[in-house]
């Protein structure tokens, strides 16, 4: 009962105090400068009825799946054979510490360049911000697999290919999620900021297409939206992670 | 005992040395011989630091020695072979595996198709009583059901050899106790060579036919006590007590003269 109350009541509690302060800061301010909740509230219901929305959500969520999904083909590939292969990691680490603290959004430059305004860009920088958290957690994830796995294989006659597919990679497999379930959380954020500088297009440049028209109830409806959405994202993600560490017998601390 | 038969493993003259990476030599186990027969339950038992992980890793195969050789049916050994299984102490079992799955990987490795590994798989499960068992994971099993798992996948492959690290120092007493009586059914039933490493002495003279006693610093073979007592034993008898007093008496010899050869190396020092 008082876990119910503590789960339910208090998040309540603490969105409904959100809002109330926002209503009293909102008030001290013109609507075009610092909207109210229901202004923003309006603003929401503007974008349904308009029906452009549905049309920016799904370009985000196409161009975030293109970006994820070629992150995730070329970056767990490739952490797989690191993490076995260790004169190619140390080879190959210098370079990757030197790109990975390079915020995704530094590329939009030379993106743009490249690619020109429109989809590549975009979908660029989600890449670059997918890519290094799914290559380096799975990397650890090999590097990290128990030697008494392969000393059982080994024992018991298992050829390499049967190693791989039936025990590196199942092996590896709660550590790569987790790398995943980060990646996903890091493209999202970008997704946004990749839409905002280099798209005509999408959640991002309806936040950025808003300002351009001083809406600002129209800016924090996108933004609502993103987060909305993101938090959509990871709750997905978090419900397919947990259903495999649980197949794994890996116990997460309930919150 | 060993009249005219001929040995299934062989140390000839094995030695094993460890290099650090700064060069400095550890010896794990120096050279020395001893012939295990086949269908011989072979117990090494020892202070940590005696070399009997490094003797098992041999025979199994997992280290090559740095001189002389290890033989098994007159051959180097110079990998792991699935005719020869290793038990763990820590199982080795996979996590994302069901217990009839784990029993399974051994025999799928060697080819044998899905409906007859499951029949063989469920058979072995069965012999160390764990049929009900057979859908669960790992962690839901305890750690001596866990230890049967291991025993059921080595089983289900039929190895002629079973070599076991240790395998029941991380279960409690009772558990301990009536798997070792389950390993000598299962020795009895199948005619297998178990080879099996402890430091518990009771253990050793409970399971072996023969207990090799080794010494640490360096790691060597010390001492073959051979336990002529029927199968099963009982621990309270008078008979099991000798060995016991035999076995301790050894392991006292071997730590007296350590002690004395550690104070002259002292005083060798402090001069």
């Amino acid at each position: 009962m008082r876990d119910k109350i503590e789960k339910l009541l208090l998040p309540a509690l603490a969105l409904g105090a959100f809002i109330l302060i926002w209503q009293y800061a909102a008030s001290h301010y013109p609507p075009e400068q610092f909207p109210t909740p229901l202004g923003v509230v309006q603003a929401i219901s503007e974008l349904v009825q308009q029906g452009g929305l549905w049309k920016d959500i799904s370009i985000s969520m196409v161009r975030l799946c293109a970006a994820y999904l070629s992150a995730v083909l070329c970056a767990i590939p490739l952490g797989l054979f690191l993490g076995r292969c260790r004169p190619c990691l140390r080879a190959i680490d210098p370079v990757v510490q030197l790109l990975r603290p390079i915020s995704p959004i530094a590329w939009f430059p030379l993106a743009v360049l490249w690619f020109g305004i429109g989809n590549t860009p975009a979908i660029f920088i989600i890449f670059m911000a997918a890519f290094f958290p799914i290559l380096l957690s799975t990397v650890n994830a090999v590097r990290a697999i128990p030697d008494i796995y392969y000393k059982v294989s080994r024992n018991f006659g298992a050829r390499p290919a049967l190693v791989f597919l039936r025990i590196l990679i199942p092996a590896a497999f709660p550590g790569i999620m987790n790398g995943l379930h980060i990646a996903l959380g890091t493209a999202w954020i970008h997704l946004v900021a990749g839409e905002m500088l280099g798209a005509d297009s999408g959640l991002g440049y309806l936040i950025i297409n808003a300002r351009n028209y001083l809406r600002t109830d129209l800016i924090m409806a996108g933004m609502f939206l993103v987060g909305l959405l993101g938090l959509l994202l990871n709750r997905l993600i978090t419900a397919g992670e947990r259903l495999i560490n649980k197949q794994w017998g890996i116990t997460t601390q309930e919150q | 005992m060993n009249n005219g038969r001929i040995p299934k493993i062989s140390f000839r003259n094995a030695e094993k040395t460890f290099y650090s990476s700064s060069g400095e030599s550890h010896t794990a186990l120096t050279a020395g011989n001893l012939d295990v027969y086949k269908g011989e339950f072979l117990c090494l038992v020892g202070p940590s630091g005696c070399g009997k992980s490094t003797a098992i890793n041999l025979m199994a195969g997992f280290e090559q020695p740095t001189g002389g050789s290890v033989l098994i049916d007159g051959e180097p050994v110079l990998e792991p072979h699935p005719d020869r299984i290793m038990i763990f102490q820590d199982y080795g079992l996979f996590p994302w595996k069901t217990a009839l799955d784990n029993v399974m990987f051994g025999l799928r490795c060697r080819g044998i198709k899905e409906v007859d590994a499951k029949k063989t798989a469920l058979a072995a499960l069965e012999s160390v009583n764990l049929t009900a068992e057979a859908k669960r994971h790992p962690h839901e099993l305890s750690g001596g059901m866990k230890q049967r798992v291991a025993l059921a996948r080595a089983l289900a492959v039929e190895p002629g050899v079973l070599f076991m690290d240790e395998p029941f120092a991380a279960l409690d007493a009772f558990t301990r106790l009536r798997l070792q009586d389950e390993l000598l059914d299962i020795r009895k039933k199948r005619q297998i060579t178990v080879i099996f490493v402890t430091h518990d002495l009771d253990e050793a003279i409970y399971l072996g036919d023969r207990v090799v006693v080794m010494a640490a610093n360096p790691g060597r073979f010390e001492d073959i006590i051979t336990v002529d007592l029927p199968y099963p034993r009982d621990r309270t008898e008078q008979s099991f007590d000798h060995y016991r007093k035999k076995l301790f008496h050894a392991f006292n010899l071997v730590h007296n003269s350590e002690r004395k050869h550690s104070n002259t190396q002292q005083v060798t020092a402090s001069l």
